[in-house]
């Protein structure tokens, strides 16, 4: 059987690799104080330095697997308590990396899936038929995008205030695309909770939430409630005069 | 689980087995021989009410299962499909979906009874923080399972819930798109709202294993929150406490049965009765009541950030009660001063779930604001302070003179 083989293999591989340690470690001081031929002795008691139970038939060191399959050999010297440190460590860490490398997947598998990401690719919306005043509504991503065709006088509410005064400070200018002052495009997402708000409502004639009340200006900016950020712009870019792209 | 087993065998069977796996002698010693005080009242049932609707509610779960697609284009006709298709369908979603309301009253009654009776206090701070957990664990249940209908509620309940955790600064985005599988709630969410609605019910079993042991190494509290002294003051589990828990059960049965039969839509709300569409909220927002003292505080706070953490906040503090209440007097039959407090933090409670489902303007978000300062004030300034000020009634020597009274224990 291949799997027998392996075992052999590894059984080999592991023995050269104690026995090897086994000899750096026999160098510790409490066991450097008892001569190998002391320790080697069953009938003689152990000096109090070294506790541990020393029932050992073989001439020598064996390796720990080899001693598998001889029943008659018990080898629990004190050398033996170094080997099995070497185990734990060995053991734990290669158990530590086994455990992370599953973990990932494991967390991994909540993000977004393939599928999902390439349903999330960009969409051309063509704005020729908003009409001044309007705003609708498209998806991406599965998020609501509001698209406003603003007017002059929404335009100049949205410039007409000190900047400085408000709660999530920006300028109109940075939220529009230079040229295309009229269109405010915008994710449709309260930044409070997640609710969508309500276009061309509320004290400032941009969006009201209806969740928490936040109120946003009629460049989507917060100006009161519990909102802490202006609403989100989606990265999008104009592909003709009357056509963008978001995504 | 309390100490050496009483029980003895006896069939030959039951030998054999009691020496093998001695499962009989722990039941024996868990729920028949086991002594409970002699002086508990009826509030002290609802722990076997609520083992009780856990039952429930993963037997109508189960079967619910059965018949229920979790995928966004299906669950709520799934959901129609169970009401209108499956044999005795509507009568199994309607347990289910009101065992849970009957779950989280059941559990409010067995909280309120712990804070007035102090039955927090040493040395049940362990079977205490386990409540906590437990009830940590039936929230997040509860918030799953609601979502599973897929109607409008579920899905703006869950897109307001996860959008929680955007609160916190840095990884805020990353765990909510972790936690929807997506850009916003979809179809991966509900799959996998749907696989740990399932899950955490185990979880909860578990949970409650850890308590019903804490409970049986420390032995239960009593209405005069003084430790029994000897066998004098306690009586067998069986009959004493089954018959009383199970009395007790059958009245909330008839309860629960009221409203499953008479008003079971009373506790949800008409909004999930219409396909969850990502496009329109609804116009008022309101999660299910049970967590609504909890919204109203969330609504109270104007900072995003705080809202969340002041949420959050009022209910890990729970968690604190063994160590902020100061006073070494466990129950408030002895404590003039906190019998009062605690009554005004029921009514704040009351209050503050009122709130929750009203909408957050004007007068009402100033109101939430107080009780939110009181609610919290009660834990770390009143509870502390009563300790060192209160003062309190004496304590009886012992159960029996607080049932019989000083001069007949005496005689």
């Amino acid at each position: 059987m291949l799997d027998k083989r392996f075992v052999r293999l590894f059984i080999i591989v592991a023995n050269t690799l104690l026995h090897y340690l086994y000899k750096g470690a026999n160098k510790r001081p409490s066991d450097r104080a008892i001569p190998l031929q002391d320790r080697l002795r069953p009938a003689r008691p152990l000096p109090s330095a070294t506790p541990h139970r020393a029932v050992v038939t073989a001439s020598r060191p064996v390796g720990f697997f080899g001693a598998m399959g001889r029943s008659s050999v018990t080898t629990m010297s004190s050398a033996g308590h170094s080997r099995r440190d070497f185990l734990y460590i060995a053991t734990s860490a290669v158990g530590a990396v086994g455990a992370a490398a599953v973990a990932w997947p494991l967390i991994a598998q909540l993000n977004p899936d393939a599928s999902t990401i390439a349903a999330g690719a960009p969409i051309e919306v063509d704005l020729a038929p908003i009409a001044e005043g309007q705003a609708i509504k498209v998806f991406w991503r599965g998020k609501p995008i509001y698209i406003n065709h603003r007017t002059k006088k929404e335009i100049d509410e949205a410039r007409n205030v000190n900047v400085e005064t408000l709660p999530d400070p920006q300028a109109d200018q940075a939220r529009v695309k230079a040229g295309h002052d009229q269109w405010l495009v915008l994710i449709g997402i309260c930044t409070h909770l997640g609710c969508i708000p309500i276009a061309h409502q509320g004290a400032y004639d941009g969006f009201f939430c209806p969740c928490h009340g936040s109120v946003y200006d009629t460049s989507g900016r917060i100006r009161s409630g519990p909102a802490p950020l202006n609403l989100a712009l989606p990265p999008y870019e104009f592909v003709a005069d009357s056509k963008i792209k978001i995504g | 689980m309390s100490g050496h087993s009483t029980y003895q065998p006896q069939s030959a069977f039951m030998k054999w087995m009691e020496a093998r796996l001695p499962i009989a002698g722990l039941v024996h010693s868990s729920f028949i021989a086991y002594p409970v005080p002699r002086n508990l009242n009826y509030w002290w049932t609802f722990g076997g009410i609520l083992a009780f609707l856990l039952g429930a509610q993963l037997v109508t779960g189960v079967v619910l299962a059965m018949h229920y697609t979790p995928h966004a284009d299906m669950a709520f006709n799934s959901v129609e499909h169970i009401m209108r298709d499956v044999n005795y369908g509507w009568l199994l979603r309607y347990l289910h979906s009101n065992g849970a309301s009957m779950f989280f009253i059941a559990v409010y009654i067995h909280m309120f009874r712990g804070m007035y009776y102090g039955s927090y206090k040493e040395p049940r701070e362990v079977l205490w923080i386990l409540g906590v957990i437990l009830y940590l664990l039936m929230m997040a249940t509860g918030f799953l399972g609601y979502t599973l209908p897929w109607g409008q509620m579920s899905y703006w309940g869950a897109t307001v819930i996860t959008n929680f955790f955007s609160a916190f600064p840095v990884i805020g985005d990353m765990i909510t798109t972790l936690l929807w599988g997506g850009y916003a709630v979809g179809n991966p969410t509900l799959n996998r709202f749907f696989s740990l609605h399932y899950l955490l019910p185990f979880v909860i079993v578990g949970v409650v294993v850890l308590h019903v042991w804490a409970l049986h190494v420390v032995g239960q509290n009593n209405p005069a929150g003084i430790e029994p002294k000897g066998d004098k003051e306690t009586v067998p589990f069986t009959p004493y406490a089954t018959v009383k828990d199970s009395f007790m059960m059958a009245v909330f049965c008839i309860i629960f049965a009221w409203f499953v039969f008479y008003m079971p839509n009373y506790l949800g709300h008409a909004d999930n009765y219409i396909p969850a569409n990502p496009a329109v909220t609804p116009t008022h927002i309101v999660p299910e009541w049970y967590y609504l003292p909890f919204y109203a505080i969330l609504r109270a706070v104007p900072n995003k950030l705080l809202g969340v953490i002041a949420l959050f906040g009022s209910i890990l503090i729970l968690a604190f009660l063994p160590w902020l209440d100061s006073s070494k007097v466990r129950s408030a039959r002895y404590r003039p001063l906190y019998r009062q407090f605690f009554w005004i933090f029921f009514v704040v409670c009351i209050l503050l779930g009122w709130l929750g489902a009203k909408p957050a303007e004007g007068g009402y978000v100033i109101a939430a604001r107080i009780l939110t300062i009181y609610y919290f004030a009660h834990f770390l300034i009143i509870l502390p302070l009563l300790g060192m000020f209160e003062k309190t009634k004496p304590v009886p020597n012992s159960i029996s003179e607080s049932v019989l009274g000083a001069s007949q224990t005496k005689a």
